[in-house]
């Protein structure tokens, strides 16, 4: 199995994975956030929040890149910012897994937000009428209950992170063992003399990882939505 | 004392209902789109008012003038809402549990839930879940019981199951209950204060014995639906032919099958449409039930007559035509005969006494 794939294919690989997977767990909090603001909540500036969480999916990935790049370099506004906390993004790995973020966060937080807005008001209003906060009616009732949804952002938002190449490239380069995930792997091999069979053999990784991630998000929605209906 | 003054502009409707009542069953009666629903929803903090004051036993629940508004999961209402709304991913015993566990085995047994609480909600019929839904709510020890027609989702079949269950919550729990209903029989059978809404006011508020056998609240609430409430003890029984002699305070009245043990106190109500009126005693009548009574008031309305009756101390209500009217001459202070179909009390319309 080791030698189908050879060491700077498996580095991609893992690198897909560890960014991905980083990108998943560290927006899922805020996506969870946004998508209960933009269910339930009434405020002004909810449309705008609206345009900005949408907006990775309208601009091209090479614009939300560059911004990332304009924010997030040493120099600039942001990552100055955060130098001396020795948080750095730029053309690091974990650059890879802000710029994946930001792309998939859309994608994680729709499918949130329907199950928010699908679930019962009147629910929620019993949970207080029973003595629940307003944190407890979400932890006990919306939650569980839009979990199937919450669920499918996440692996959705996980799909489009492992895909991700656009911001990537441009905000991180392609630098092999820091910030070239399979996509930018990808480009590299295509970009190089015979380097055709890995390139091949890195789509089919990503075929099945694919495959993967959709057949789990089927079979985890399914089980969590009938823990919740039955 | 339970003290409410609610008032609200919704839409084009301007609801502004003020009522006090002592506790018990307080029914607030009236037709759909009277406010009902409105006025308990601010009582739990789910509607906000434009003004007013909520008052629950000595304990200030909101008040516009001095900027109290009490968050609704610090009010200590029980809500028992028209759809159950029972959390339908976590199993009965759960459900039961949501709000905490006082009393919680008297609760499971009074309202007969020990084979429900490894059930889901999905699995349980209408009636099951309505009374999880009120045990849900007592276990979270509320001030007050709110009940928005909890009985309006079901068959007659189910309300007739409930309905018993309603009654020992009533004569058990010691809790106050505000009862949204529009179906006067269950407001005969459970208040003990009757609150009478129209247009988003309140037009009447009063014990039940009086709001429903006063001629003048017939139209507020409706020709067909109106019928006094009576209290009567089982005082024979006549196993051959399956009826039920009840003594009232004014006489004796017959009823077809067994409606309890001898001695049993029990409330009728008896439908207003349901008593015929005859100046003479009559005689070589099939109803069995004639009783002597006064007239005490007369309420002309677009459909007929309303005749409030005097019979010992129970009062009746009795529908008649003008033309009937003018032909018995009737006024108050009239003596005459009352007569009682014996099938006119329907099985549903017999509760316990409270």
């Amino acid at each position: 199995m080791t030698d189908w794939l050879g060491p700077e294919e498996w580095q991609a690989v893992r690198l897909s994975l560890k960014v991905s997977a980083t990108a998943v767990a560290a927006s899922l909090p805020l996506g969870l956030l946004c998508a209960l603001a933009l269910a339930k909540g009434r405020f002004p500036g909810r449309q705008l929040l609206n345009g900005l969480v949408h907006l990775p999916l309208i601009l091209p990935p090479v614009v939300t890149g560059y911004l990332l790049l304009i924010a997030f370099s040493r120099q600039g506004p942001l990552g100055a910012l955060l130098e001396p906390f020795g948080v750095s993004f730029a053309f690091r790995w974990t650059g890879a897994a802000l710029a994946a973020a930001i792309m998939a966060f859309p994608l994680m937080v729709r499918p949130m937000r329907l199950a928010f807005e699908a679930v019962d008001p009147g629910l929620e209003q019993a949970a207080a009428t029973l003595g629940a906060s307003s944190f407890k009616v979400f932890a006990t009732v919306t939650l569980p209950l839009a979990l199937p949804g919450v669920v499918a952002g996440a692996i959705l938002a996980f799909a489009k992170a492992m895909g991700e190449f656009g911001a990537t490239i441009t905000f991180v380069s392609n630098i092999p063992g820091e910030t070239r995930t399979i996509p930018t792997a990808i480009y590299a091999f295509l970009q190089m003399p015979g380097g055709e069979g890995a390139a091949l053999r890195l789509v089919a990784v990503s075929v099945a990882l694919a495959m993967g991630a959709l057949l789990a998000s089927e079979w985890l929605s399914r089980r969590v939505a009938r823990r919740v209906a039955a | 004392m339970i003290r409410i003054h609610v008032k609200k502009r919704l839409g084009a409707f301007d609801l502004d209902a003020m009522f006090e009542a002592p506790p018990g069953v307080i029914a607030l009666f009236g037709r759909s789109g009277s406010g009902k629903t409105s006025v308990i929803n601010a009582v739990a903090g789910l509607l906000r008012p434009d003004a007013g004051r909520v008052e629950i036993g000595g304990a200030l629940l909101y008040d516009k003038a001095a900027r109290v508004d009490v968050p609704v999961h610090r009010r200590r209402i029980g809500y028992v809402f028209q759809d159950a709304r029972l959390f339908p991913h976590i199993s009965v015993a759960k459900n039961l549990a949501y709000g905490g566990d006082h009393d919680r085995d008297r609760v499971i047994d009074m309202l007969g839930l020990p084979d429900l609480l490894d059930r889901r909600p999905v699995a349980l019929s209408g009636g099951e879940r309505q009374r999880v839904a009120i045990g849900r709510a007592l276990m979270s020890h509320p001030r007050l019981l709110l009940m928005d027609e909890p009985l309006s989702a079901l068959d007659a079949e189910r309300k007739a199951e409930i309905l018993p269950w309603l009654e020992r919550l009533r004569d058990e729990a010691g809790l106050p209950i505000l009862y949204v209903s529009h179906a006067a029989s269950e407001v005969a059978r459970l208040a003990t204060t009757v609150v009478v809404m129209e247009a988003g006011a309140v037009k009447r508020v009063g014990a039940v014995s009086e709001v429903l056998s006063d001629p003048a609240a017939v139209g507020m609430i409706g020709a067909q639906e109106a019928g006094a409430v009576v209290y009567a003890r089982i005082a024979g029984l006549d196993r051959i032919d399956g009826l039920t002699e009840l003594a009232l305070s004014g006489g004796r009245i017959v009823l077809p099958g067994r409606l309890g043990g001898l001695g049993t106190h029990l409330r009728l109500r008896i439908s207003a449409q349901d008593v015929i009126l005859s100046r003479e005693r009559p005689v070589g009548l099939s109803a069995l039930n004639i009783l002597s009574a006064e007239v005490t008031a007369l309420d002309e309305g677009p459909e007929g007559v309303a005749v409030g009756l005097r019979c010992g101390h129970d009062r009746l209500l009795a529908r008649v035509t003008r033309r009937s009217a003018r032909a018995l001459r009737l006024e108050p202070g009239l003596q005459l005969w009352a007569i009682v179909k014996a099938s006119a009390v329907a099985p549903q319309d017999v509760g316990g006494a409270a």
